[in-house]
């Protein structure tokens, strides 16, 4: 053990993985990609995965509309903490988030927008949660930041930022402007 | 703060105001859940419940059994009219038989003050009380109190008064100590007979004049006359009931403010309140009964999140 004079900060090494310009880029090539897939938005819906995911959708769906003039995209906020498979087995309890999807998506494209991609079992319980509202036609993954040899399940995305190598101690954080002051995206480690 | 801080509801006086704004916060979220296409979840789908009704009830039942199917829970139902507890069967005795079935939860609805508490201290399952004898119905204030939020926009800084049989309440007394909790102010309304002794130790105040509480208040909360529980004759006659204590749509629109009016159900209709009043935009006698049922899925999660798992 470290002796207590040792401050948690010395213990946490930070590096970046992303800043604000190679996010700039990531998200107009995404932009771009979606658009590629889906044309003119008629026929999709994009959906933020709670908490983190409504995020980068909303960011997406601003360039999508301001930069690439496409009216019209329809966006909604899915909450899957009801949907989890670790209920009841976490040492945290989990915090439910706001749902917000009022359009319907029955024979629609869905696009999942989340930040990072781990282990695959939040994707898990929004395949699930997603059929409560209808049956789309098909469902597409999107995430800024997919961390390769962590999935617990076999979900890949169709759209990603970056492929980084995390190992299971280390944390990706992404941080957005709106929210934390910035964007960049982090990778954390604690030096041991 | 993200979990309650009780392993049962017994009653609202066992819990927190922290704990009621995390119940509401949470049935928020329930709320979408019950007006989507599919109004079921999958959380509790590794739980059983048994629901224990010594006494009759409908929609308390009815809203409970729901909101446990809108969970995924399994269900066990028992009804104490169609079963052992006739033969002599004890209350700890009937619910151990329940719970070597392997059940997590118990909700339970007794006829005597103090059964959640008593059963709470004899077996290891999670406890909800609907409805303890005249002692606490917890969930009824919560969903009240979540009736009145909704509506309003907050409980807190309103003025309530709970007019009727307060004697006899479980309701009045539930929530009344849910609108304090809150923040609210709460008068009491109705035959002298029908009040308890002390109750203003209770911080409420009592008006005996239906009229000047009812200009007093936001909120009117019309208990029913519970026939059943008067052993004794309590008031000369429902008529002169409800000449002083009954809510008409001509007192309604003479009022100063436009009020809320709300009543746990069932109605005597033409009693506490006439059908002209229970029908008006003013009554969220239905808004009730809706809320109980996302209130009441919220408590089940949120109480069944704190049961942990034991795969050994």
């Amino acid at each position: 053990m470290y002796p207590e004079y040792v401050s948690e900060h010395f213990l946490m090494s930070q590096k970046t993985l992303l800043n604000a310009t190679e996010i700039h880029v990531a998200l107009h090539r995404l932009a771009c990609q979606l658009i590629e897939n889906h044309n003119d938005f008629s026929q999709t819906v994009l959906i933020g995965i709670q908490p983190r995911g409504g995020f980068l959708a909303k960011r997406l769906v601003s360039l999508l509309q301001n930069h690439y003039k496409i009216k019209d995209v329809q966006l909604g906020l899915l909450d899957t903490t009801f949907y989890r498979d670790d209920f009841r087995r976490s040492k945290k309890p989990l915090e439910a988030n706001k749902t917000a999807i009022d359009f319907v998506i029955e024979d629609k494209k869905v696009v999942f927008i989340d930040d990072v991609l781990y282990t695959g079992r939040s994707i898990r319980s929004a395949l699930t949660a997603i059929g409560d509202f209808g049956r789309p036609t098909e469902i597409e993954l999107l995430t800024l930041i997919d961390r390769r040899f962590s999935r617990h399940l076999p979900i890949q995305p169709d759209y990603r930022g970056r492929q980084v190598d995390a190992i299971g101690g280390e944390k990706v954080k992404v941080c957005w402007h709106e929210h934390e002051g910035e964007d960049a995206v982090y990778l954390i480690k604690e030096q041991l | 703060m993200s979990e309650l801080s009780v392993n049962h509801l017994l009653g609202i006086k066992y819990i927190t105001e922290e704990d009621i704004q995390l119940i509401f916060e949470t049935a928020d979220h329930f709320k979408e859940v019950i007006h989507r296409p599919i109004k079921k979840v999958p959380s509790l789908r590794d739980i059983t419940i048994a629901n224990l009704f010594f006494e009759n009830s409908t929609r308390t039942r009815l809203s409970f059994e729901l909101a446990e199917k809108r969970l995924s829970a399994d269900i066990v139902n028992f009804s104490a009219g169609s079963s052992s507890v006739k033969k002599g069967e004890s209350l700890v005795d009937t619910v151990n038989n329940i719970l070597s079935m392997k059940v997590d939860m118990v909700v339970m609805r007794h006829p005597n003050p103090g059964a959640g508490v008593f059963l709470s201290k004899h077996i290891n399952a999670s406890i909800i009380n609907a409805g303890d004898g005249a002692h606490e119905h917890p969930t009824q204030a919560l969903l009240d109190c979540y009736s009145i939020r909704d509506r309003l926009g907050d409980v807190a800084g309103k003025k309530v008064v709970i007019v009727g049989d307060i004697l006899h309440s479980r309701v009045a007394l539930s929530n009344i100590f849910a609108l304090q909790k809150l923040g609210a102010t709460v008068k009491v309304c109705g035959p002298k007979t029908l009040m308890p002794r002390h109750v203003e130790s209770l911080g409420v105040t009592f008006e005996p004049n239906l009229i000047k509480a009812l200009n007093w208040c936001d909120v009117a909360n019309m208990l029913r006359v519970q026939n059943e529980r008067m052993d004794i004759s309590y008031f000369p006659s429902t008529r002169e009931y409800t000449q002083q204590f009954g809510l008409n749509k001509t007192i309604l629109d003479n009022l100063d403010k436009e009020i809320i009016v709300m009543h746990p159900g069932p109605i005597n209709r033409g009693v506490e309140i006439t059908s002209d009043v229970a029908d008006s935009k003013q009554a969220i006698i239905l808004d009730q009964v809706q809320n109980g049922l996302a209130v009441r899925m919220a408590v089940l999660y949120l109480l069944a999140s704190k049961i942990k798992r034991n795969d050994n």
